[in-house]
């Protein structure tokens, strides 16, 4: 009977695809001069992880591929080997060949077998290129091999295994199979029919987040307790400590309580070495003995009275057990017999003090881990968002409603009024910003980008990226990648010059990209820019005549510039694989004005390209003009605003008998009578009386006659095809403070409309 | 208890034969009946906002809850009864296909569930509704149920609540 592990399948997917972006911005941040430690264990950890739960879920491929790159970080962790750039390159082609396999598995694209095997070799011939012939592993399979410079570290594994409980006998026996690889596995607690609880020991060098991990696979996350193994074992370590210090080890510097543990293979090279030996070797015995029975563990801890030096350090056992305090570790040293006897009657009942101090590391582990962030679903976040709404219109129809009682007699009542007017806005805004994401989340994908490109090109990039926590709304974070991955391109392939050419130029060899984000008044602006070679005003003249294009040789540089978002447009002397096909640029004026952004483009020849790509902070969120007309309020949105006047008639001009249209300093303008489109009664249609409101939309101009002007809000974009159809001159509709819709107009399409209708009239 | 009334409901329809819930109501002199597992909530009339332009019977749009909803005039489309909005007219709001959509109504009467030979065809005639969406004619003693099928007059062209196919 086989085990259906394809159940947790979507949260391999998951942590996998975590663990290797995790691995890829780690591997971007190092640098191979000077490999930060913490660095390497977390990439070397990911690795681990994915090979881990690829192994255990059958992935092979996976593997094979983590398998390999594992042991070659492995050396550089333990400090065998150094940092390479050539591994660091290696280990991100191995990280894309994972990605590939991954979606291969997930069933979205085509396993690439050759990328994988090609990487498999570079990898193994990185690894063998390390091996130090010095260097010899101790097979045997004792838990501590003095050789290596180890950290043996014992844990307790609790956990209760998921799914069916008559499958978790045979996953049990997977999991301890996959646990043996990283150190010696004792089962405590087996589950039987009933009790699906499980207590695993382990002796390992890896730390508790890897067999986490691990174990995240199989057993039940709430249940899952990864505690370091309290027992004797950790004493006779920490006596070991002590030893170290006689040797005049600086270990004492760590503040972390697993330094306690580091130390161990130092000693071994220290000359109090015999003692240690035999040290280690009565360990082991301690360990067998405590896998039998515990009483008699007590005996061989009595062998430790009899070294010398212990009676002569008690103070620096104290500062090491600092962490452990309620563990009476001083009297060890006092009388150690007779403690160790204390400690071994009652070794299942681990003492508060170790779990309690243990617990940091492993919070601190998890925190390195993880950015403290849940996934949820949008749509539980819009609906969230709607409900808020609807509590906010209900809060201010309460406070409407109480707005005519005696504030004397009331007082509370309104004092909480206007408390929960507070509250409901805070939460709003809350609750709004869940939306809202850092734009590193896109820029993070950048220097990959750069990097590879640079390679490919033979230039030189510095890629600068400023105002990364600027926050965009998601759906925009999402949209904008492509069209930004272009542009970052484009200034490697068409703007940034060979290091040649700009030490010729007299530029720094090294070009400069510049990515950055901020806000202005209300839209988010991003610019990438390149101190390259700017645009060539004269050849892109010559290629739009070429195309037959209307130019002329007086146009504004502005106007030449746009010429490069025509499509098909491209002055690229040769198609690489990079660019230069034409197709871009007016994709990606498309794409952006289609999140209702805007993009321009400065550029000065010899000096850098930069293009500014304005967006709306949010898609769902827009600043409107209320405007009324009879008993409606329609939204007009503000962008398209230019301005607002109450007309006299000298201004209005009729033709063909109608008067449609209005001489706003010296232009005449179509005037669109709101009343007149949407047939609405008991309007304003005495011009003097009313509002003209001027509209620019796509480059044209337009005059919309309304009522009055009601106020200017900012509104929720609510769709009005969910439930109902598309009307012509409605872009949307959205939910006022009483609770009320209003309709948001279609200004370019209402604007585009007078165009047309106007001749027609003539 | 839901549970207990479920299972009554079921054992009820092994006994007669597929017996349907209707929920019924009326308009005008009329009496209507549509499936009521198509029937979402029913709330009094509120102020709705006009839509420019649209036919007569699509009285506009209304909050529900976050929601834009159309609100559709039964009274209008099948021209019985008169148009008035008291504080007693009521709205059914009608979930078909994940569409939400209100209409209005003069009342709502009651739940029946009806047998399958409890429901005659309706004979062809002229009528301001199109009779291919009435489902039959329900006899409840001297009472005569209009049966509608109402979730193909919902999505039906001739309610223009639906963006027809781009033609």
């Amino acid at each position: 009977m086989a085990i259906d592990m394809s159940q947790f399948y979507q949260v391999f997917f998951e942590e996998a695809a975590e663990h290797l972006a995790s691995m890829e911005a780690l591997l971007l941040a190092i640098d191979p001069a000077a490999p930060d430690s913490e660095e390497v264990n977390a990439l070397f950890r990911a690795a681990h992880s994915i090979k881990g739960s690829s192994g255990t879920f059958g992935f092979q491929d996976m593997m094979e591929v983590t398998h390999i790159l594992e042991t070659m970080l492995d050396r550089v962790r333990k400090g065998e080997a150094p940092l390479t750039d050539d591994m660091v390159d290696a280990s991100l082609v191995s990280g894309d060949v994972l990605k590939n396999l991954l979606a291969a598995h997930r069933g979205e694209e085509e396993a690439d077998r050759e990328a994988a095997e090609a990487i498999c070799h570079r990898l193994e011939a990185l690894c063998r290129a390390l091996e130090v012939p010095s260097s010899t592993v101790n097979p045997a399979p004792v838990a501590v091999t003095p050789a290596a410079p180890l950290a043996m570290k014992g844990f307790d594994l609790f956990f209760s295994l998921v799914g069916d409980p008559a499958l978790e006998a045979q996953s049990l026996v997977q999991l301890i199979a996959e646990l043996g690889s990283f150190g010696v596995v004792e089962t405590i607690e087996a589950p039987g029919p009933g009790c699906p609880n499980c207590q695993l020991r382990i002796f390992t060098e890896v730390d508790a987040e890897v067999l986490r991990g691990v174990l995240d696979f199989v057993a039940d996350g709430a249940t899952l307790r990864v505690e370091p193994f309290a027992g004797p074992t950790d004493e006779a370590y920490g006596l070991f400590g002590d030893l170290d210090v006689q040797a005049g080890d600086a270990w004492r510097t760590s503040d972390d309580a697993y330094g306690l543990f580091e130390p161990l293979p130092v000693a071994s090279l220290a000359p109090a070495s015999a003692v240690v030996e035999e040290a280690y070797g009565f360990f082991d015995d301690a360990e067998v003995a405590n896998l039998l029975t515990r009483q008699q563990a007590a005996e061989p801890y009595g062998f430790f009275t009899e070294l010398p030096p212990l009676e002569d350090v008690p103070a620096p056992v104290e500062t090491a057990y600092g962490l452990f305090e309620p563990l009476p570790v001083a009297p060890t040293v006092q009388a150690p017999a007779p403690v160790v006897q204390k400690l071994v009657e009652e070794p299942i009942a681990p003492p508060p003090g170790p779990a309690a101090a243990v617990k940091k590391p492993v919070a601190r582990a998890a925190g390195a881990g993880d950015n403290g962030s849940i996934r949820v679903s949008v749509e539980k976040v819009d609906q969230m968002i709607n409900l808020v709404g609807e509590l906010v219109i209900t809060q201010a129809m309460l406070t409407q409603a109480a707005s005519n009682v005696d504030p004397v007699i009331f007082e509370r009542l309104i004092n909480g009024l206007a408390q929960l007017e507070r509250n409901t806005r805070d939460l709003q805004e809350t609750v709004m910003s869940i939306r809202m994401m850092p734009i590193s989340v896109v820029f993070s994908r950048f220097p990959r980008v750069v990097r590879d490109l640079s390679q490919k090109l033979g230039k030189q990039v510095e890629l600068k990226t400023i105002g990364e926590t600027t926050e965009m709304d998601k759906s925009l974070v999402e949209r904008i990648t492509d069209p930004l991955t272009h542009l970052v391109r484009n200034s490697l392939d068409h703007g940034l010059e060979t290091p040649e050419k700009r030490r010729a130029a007299g530029k720094p060899e090294t070009g400069t990209i510049t990515l950055s984000a901020y806000h202005q008044s209300g839209n988010i602006v991003i610019e990438v820019g390149d101190d390259g070679a700017g645009l060539n005003r004269a050849r892109i003249l010559a290629k739009a005549k070429e195309r037959g294009m209307a130019v002329s040789d007086a146009m504004t540089d502005q106007d030449v510039w746009q010429l490069i978002m025509e499509p098909g447009f491209s002055t690229a002397e040769q198609v690489t694989e990079v660019s230069g096909r034409g197709v871009g640029m007016d994709v990606v004026k498309k794409n952006i004005s289609a999140m209702g952004g805007r993009i321009e483009l400065d550029s000065m020849t010899g000096v850098g390209t930069r293009i500014t790509v304005r967006l709306p902070l949010t898609l769902a969120i827009l600043d409107g003009m209320s405007v009324g007309v009879g008993l409606e309020t329609y939204i007009i949105p503000l962008g398209y605003v230019m301005e607002s006047m109450q007309p006299e008639r000298g201004m209005m001009k009729s033709v063909s008998g109608v008067e449609r249209l209005i001489q706003v300093r010296g232009e005449y303008l179509p005037v669109i009578c709101l009343h007149d489109v949407f047939r609405i009664q008991g309007a304003i249609t005495d011009w003097s009386k009313g509002i003209m409101v001027v509209l620019e939309a796509d480059g044209q101009s337009a005059a919309l006659f309304i009522d009055q002007l009601v106020g200017q809000h900012q509104v929720v974009i609510k769709s009005l095809e969910a439930n109902y159809r598309r009307v012509p001159g409605i872009a949307g509709a959205t939910i006022m403070g009483d609770g009320r819709v209003a309709l948001i107009l279609d200004v370019p399409l209402l604007v585009s409309m007078a165009r047309r209708v106007l001749p027609a009239a003539a | 208890m839901l549970q207990a009334a479920q299972s009554a409901t079921v054992h009820e329809s092994e006994e007669s034969g597929f017996a349907q819930e209707l929920l019924t109501f009326t308009l005008g002199a009329e009496e209507y009946a549509i499936d009521i597992l198509k029937v979402q909530e029913i709330r009094g009339y509120d102020a709705v906002t006009t839509i420019a332009n649209a036919p007569s019977f699509i009285k506009g749009v209304i909050n529900l809850r976050g929601t834009i909803v159309p609100i559709v005039d039964l009274r209008i489309k099948f021209a019985v009864g008169v148009a008035e909005y008291t504080p007693f007219t009521v709205v059914i709001i009608l979930n078909i296909g994940g569409r939400v959509v209100g209409m209005v109504v003069d009342a709502v009467s009651d739940v029946i569930a009806l047998k399958p030979e409890q429901i005659r065809p309706a004979p062809d005639f002229a009528s301001s509704v199109d009779t291919a969406y009435i489902m039959g004619l329900g006899a409840l003693g001297e009472r005569m149920l209009i049966v509608v099928d109402i979730e193909r007059l919902m999505l039906s062209s001739e309610m223009a609540l639906v963006d027809e196919v781009a033609h």
